[in-house]
């Protein structure tokens, strides 16, 4: 696939590196020639330097034979323009923005072909602070996603003794948990060296504290999900946010009504600015994160949850250390690097976030072929989860009409839950049958228009998913 | 030094306008033939005389204004029109002293309602018709005094922050020329007159009674064409579209103007100013009324929430109509009713003191001080509407309240020295300054300022002038860095 990014900021050098490592054909276009040559000797890309708008650079980069644009320079409107150019000028038939006025919504009119002609819009700002809310409402997982529309939540959590689960094989959930339907797609524990391995997952498996168990279920059955697996913690209650960012302000706008929210911001000009855009209970703090006497008179030690979220990896890093030690229930950092990201993970701070890891999980749906929903990064990209339809029928389709035990699956990979129904299928005229959520049996028949969430190991073997949904030739003819 | 001169030159045509609105009691007294006919001749003649005098012999040295003139403008408007239009009073009622007739009609023109005439029942229609008819003139200056003037001379709080904020309250410049919001006010403001004309006559007042009673609720100015005011009626019936109107015109017009405009009432209910003044009024009647009926004044809870809501709504929105002498209620009740007109009412309304706004900045800034104390490196700047306001405003708005204090502890004083007893005094220089009316004591509601000496009136004709224009406007003209080149 030809894919044109504009942008070699941040989120455009993620959107590159994982793009690239699944060999799409990737031209970044960027008015900074040395970045583009640092992102060149690095990557397996083109750099074209240039303002993006501009057909002429656009025509440079190979826009008359490209898939997809992907526009995530820093300014909104260079991305709203590209998009447009792109289409008009250049047909290309795929144009992803990235826009962070929440004024442009996905959809409207403003955004259709006789507008802006933007296909989707992508925003990290609101990926994060989404990712954010879900662990203050769910304080025990580490990481929530929701598949189709919401119906279904794959929930990440570390396992601690007290939930009726620990201890027990899973074959034994029927009789310990009734009523809760939850699919374990994954166990991740550590071995004698400290590091995480997998653990087969199977009827036999024996689910032991200090596991990081990923589990499928309704997205009403998350709060029972999370009962089962470790004593309930107390809801987050007081919050403390280190930089008032653009994500910063988000997350405080959103969470000010349910908890106490305390901000800390070193530019005075913007906490002035934050103040009038907050209720008046939220308290904007003027200092450093990093500095010690400010959390202690801040009180960081009765914090049910410390967010660093400055752009400044090594401060997120440190303040959160520096907040644990002082006593804070959960620390959460926001660390771009991904190497940080990984070093991080399971020691002093609770929960590390990549905002690119966010946004790419969206990206990656528009980028897969096939009729990929939703695809989401587990474990700082090691592994996958995804949203598959299965599209035709028994003829063309090497899962319709077929028993799970029929597929042939990569090694590792799960079928953890399939939403029937709720959505009217083309071409069917008949009544929309309700959602339900199913948790699959190796002998459930996959039906046309089911919504398949599929868990896979290693990243690797997403294509051959990919493969295994595409439906055959002879169906679109 | 000519500026004085080109100042007078436009008073001078304001005079002369101002003799044409005399045109209207002088049609009464015609249709009527009453006494004050030959008054109101006399007086128009005088008046038309002198403007036209005052504004030909000046023409020459007309020019451009500077802000600094604006300053002395708007004072001798308001000094300068209540001596004219005290002139027919003067000629017309008998044996009013010069001092009485110009307290009137400063009452009246700064829709204050304060009173030094007796009789009222027994004066000339036409004169009545008069002193009512100056409150509405006054209201409507007060509106473009509020809205277009002193924001342009850059003083008053309230004012100054919402010509510098940006959001909604940046809609105060409700359109991008200063002629156009002054006529899109008045027609608002004659719209609601006219509404409260048809209602009064609706709810049983005859036309000429509905007219003037009109013109004093409108302008928030509380004089009546009777000795008992609203009390000659004793009509729950009529208190109540009083009470609907005075509440109506204690709110910022310009925000009727946003309304009327958007076709939604979205902005008057979001305003927090507004709010703030219903909930006010409101937790207040609630208040008395309760109070009332414990303390046994009243036999029932609904007889005193009758009287208590329209003596509250009346006193808080600085129009100071009566219709039973609550001077006898226990002396909590009064008193806050005196006190809540210092503040109640919204900037850019035709009431008068301190004004709501001010109260809410005062308040958030105290709070942030609280919480400062507690949260050294909070920073939190007193937002309004979801502005910042700025150091500089807030400055203005406490240097107003430092004045205003000095103000009614100084006017009291001077009342004091001169004999009065503390509360006629007290109440007598907060009455004026709110541009209330009545207070207690000597001056309350059951009688009139009448039994005041020369100079004692002339005191409080000072403080109604202050009130009006906002303190800052007037006070300036006496610093010495006014007048220097």
């Amino acid at each position: 696939m030809n894919i044109i990014i504009l942008g070699a900021g941040r989120v455009g050098e993620s959107v590159a590196e994982s793009l690239v490592s699944e060999k799409n054909d990737i031209t970044v276009i960027d008015t900074d020639p040395q970045r583009l040559r640092t992102l060149q000797e690095r990557l397996d890309l083109r750099g074209v330097a240039g303002n993006g708008i501009q057909p002429s650079v656009l025509e440079a980069a190979g826009a008359r034979d490209a898939d997809m644009l992907i526009a995530c320079a820093s300014a909104d409107e260079t991305n709203l323009v590209a998009c447009k150019v792109a289409h008009e000028v250049f047909s290309i038939p795929t144009r992803i923005a990235r826009v962070r006025s929440p004024e442009f919504k996905r959809g409207s009119k403003l955004m259709g072909t006789e507008g802006f002609a933007v296909d989707e819009v992508i925003c990290p700002e609101e990926s994060v602070t989404t990712t954010i809310g879900k662990l203050i409402e769910y304080p025990e997982a580490l990481q929530v996603l929701e598949f189709a529309e919401g119906a279904v939540s794959l929930i990440a959590v570390r396992v601690v003794s007290g939930g009726p689960m620990v201890r027990h094989i899973i074959s034994e959930l029927p009789q310990l948990v009734p009523q809760v339907e939850m699919r374990f797609v994954a166990i991740y524990r550590k071995d004698d060296l400290g590091n995480d391995q997998r653990v087969v997952c199977d009827g036999t498996t024996r689910i032991e504290p200090g596991d990081e168990v990923f589990v499928l279920a309704a997205t009403q059955d998350i709060r029972r999900v999370l009962d089962s697996l470790r004593r309930r913690d107390q809801p987050v209650k007081r919050v403390m946010i280190a930089g008032g960012g653009r994500v910063g302000l988000r997350l405080a706008r959103q969470v000010q009504r349910e908890c106490r929210v305390k901000l800390i911001e070193p530019n005075l000009a913007r906490c002035e600015y934050l103040t009038t855009q907050l209720d008046s209970d939220v308290l904007v703090m003027q200092g450093d994160s990093t500095d010690e006497d400010l959390l202690e008179r801040e009180q960081v030690q009765d914090v049910d949850l410390f967010i660093a979220l400055t752009n400044d990896d090594e401060d997120n890093i440190m303040s959160c250390l520096l907040a644990k030690r002082m006593g804070a229930k959960r620390v959460l950092a926001l660390i771009n690097r991904r190497a940080y990201a990984d070093l991080v993970q399971g020691t002093q701070i609770d929960i590390a976030l990549s905002p690119s890891q966010t946004v790419i999980g969206e990206l990656l749906a528009y980028v897969r072929r096939g009729d990929v929903e939703a695809v989401y990064s587990l474990r700082r990209g090691a592994a996958e989860a995804l949203e598959a339809v299965a599209r035709g029928d028994h003829k063309t389709s090497r899962v319709v009409g077929r028993r799970i035990d029929q597929i042939t699956l990569p090694r590792g990979a799960m079928i953890g839950a399939i939403v029937r129904g709720g959505v009217a299928s083309e071409g069917d005229t008949g009544a929309v049958r309700p959602r339900q959520v199913i948790m699959p049996h190796h002998d459930t028949v996959i039906e046309r228009d089911d919504h398949v969430i599929v868990f896979v190991p290693r990243k690797r073997q997403v294509r051959e998913v990919e493969k295994l949904f595409q439906v055959g030739a002879t169906f679109l003819f | 030094m000519n500026s004085p001169l080109a100042v007078i030159a436009l008073v001078g045509r304001m005079v002369v306008l101002f003799s044409a609105l005399m045109l209207v009691p002088l049609a009464f007294a015609l249709f009527e033939h009453d006494a004050a006919e030959q008054h109101f001749i006399t007086a128009i003649a005088i008046t038309l005389g002198v403007g036209l005098v005052m504004s030909l012999a000046t023409r020459r040295f007309l020019r451009e204004l500077q802000p600094r003139d604006g300053f002395i403008l708007v004072t001798l408007t308001w000094l300068t029109l209540p001596a004219f239009g005290a002139l027919p009073l003067w000629l017309a009622v008998p044996g009013l002293s010069v001092t009485d007739a110009y307290f009137e009609a400063m009452s009246g023109f700064t829709a204050t309602g304060a009173t030094v005439i007796s009789g009222l029942d027994a004066l000339p229609l036409s004169v009545n018709v008069w002193r009512c008819f100056m409150m509405l003139v006054g209201g409507l200056g007060i509106i473009v005094l509020a809205v277009a003037i002193l924001p342009l001379l850059g003083v008053g709080g309230a004012q100054l922050f919402k010509a510098e904020s940006a959001g909604p309250l940046k809609d105060q410049k409700l359109t991008p020329r200063m002629a156009e919001t002054a006529r899109g006010l008045w027609t608002v403001y004659f719209g609601f007159s006219l509404l409260c004309f048809l209602a009064y006559r609706w709810a049983g007042m005859s036309w000429p009674d509905a007219f003037m009673h009109m013109c004093t609720t409108m302008g928030l100015g509380g004089f009546s064409s009777h000795d008992l005011s609203f009390g000659y009626w004793n009509s729950p019936l009529i208190e109540s579209v009083a009470m609907v109107f005075m509440m109506l015109a204690g709110v910022n017009f310009a925000l009727y103007f946003v309304a009327w405009r958007q076709r939604s009432l979205r902005v008057l209910w979001q305003d927090i100013e507004v709010r703030a003044f219903y909930t006010v009024v409101l937790s207040t009647v609630a208040l008395i009324a309760v109070y009332l009926t414990v303390q046994g004044v009243y036999p029932s809870f609904a007889q005193s929430l009758r009287h208590t809501a329209f003596h509250v709504v009346s006193l808080a929105t600085t129009t100071g109509y009566a219709s039973h002498d609550y001077a006898q209620w226990p002396v909590f009740a009064p008193l806050l009713m005196i006190l809540l007109g210092c503040f109640a009412t919204c900037a850019g309304s035709t009431g008068g003191g301190i004004k709501m706004v001010r109260m809410l900045l005062l308040l958030k800034q105290s709070q942030r001080e609280l919480v400062r104390i507690v949260h050294p490196n909070v920073v939190n700047p007193v937002v309004l509407a979801g502005n910042a306001v700025s150091p500089r405003v807030m400055q203005s708005v406490i240097a107003f309240m430092m004045m205003y204090g000095a103000t009614l502890v100084g006017l009291t004083m001077l009342l004091l020295f001169s004999g009065l007893d503390v509360v006629t005094a007290f109440t007598a220089v907060i009455a004026c300054v709110n541009n209330i009316g009545p207070g207690l004591g000597e001056v309350g509601p059951a009688v009139n300022f009448a039994s005041l000496t020369d100079f004692q009136t002339w005191v409080c004709t000072f403080g109604m002038l202050l009130g009006r224009l906002e303190l800052l406007a007037v006070l300036v003209l006496f610093t010495p860095q006014f007048w220097r080149n």
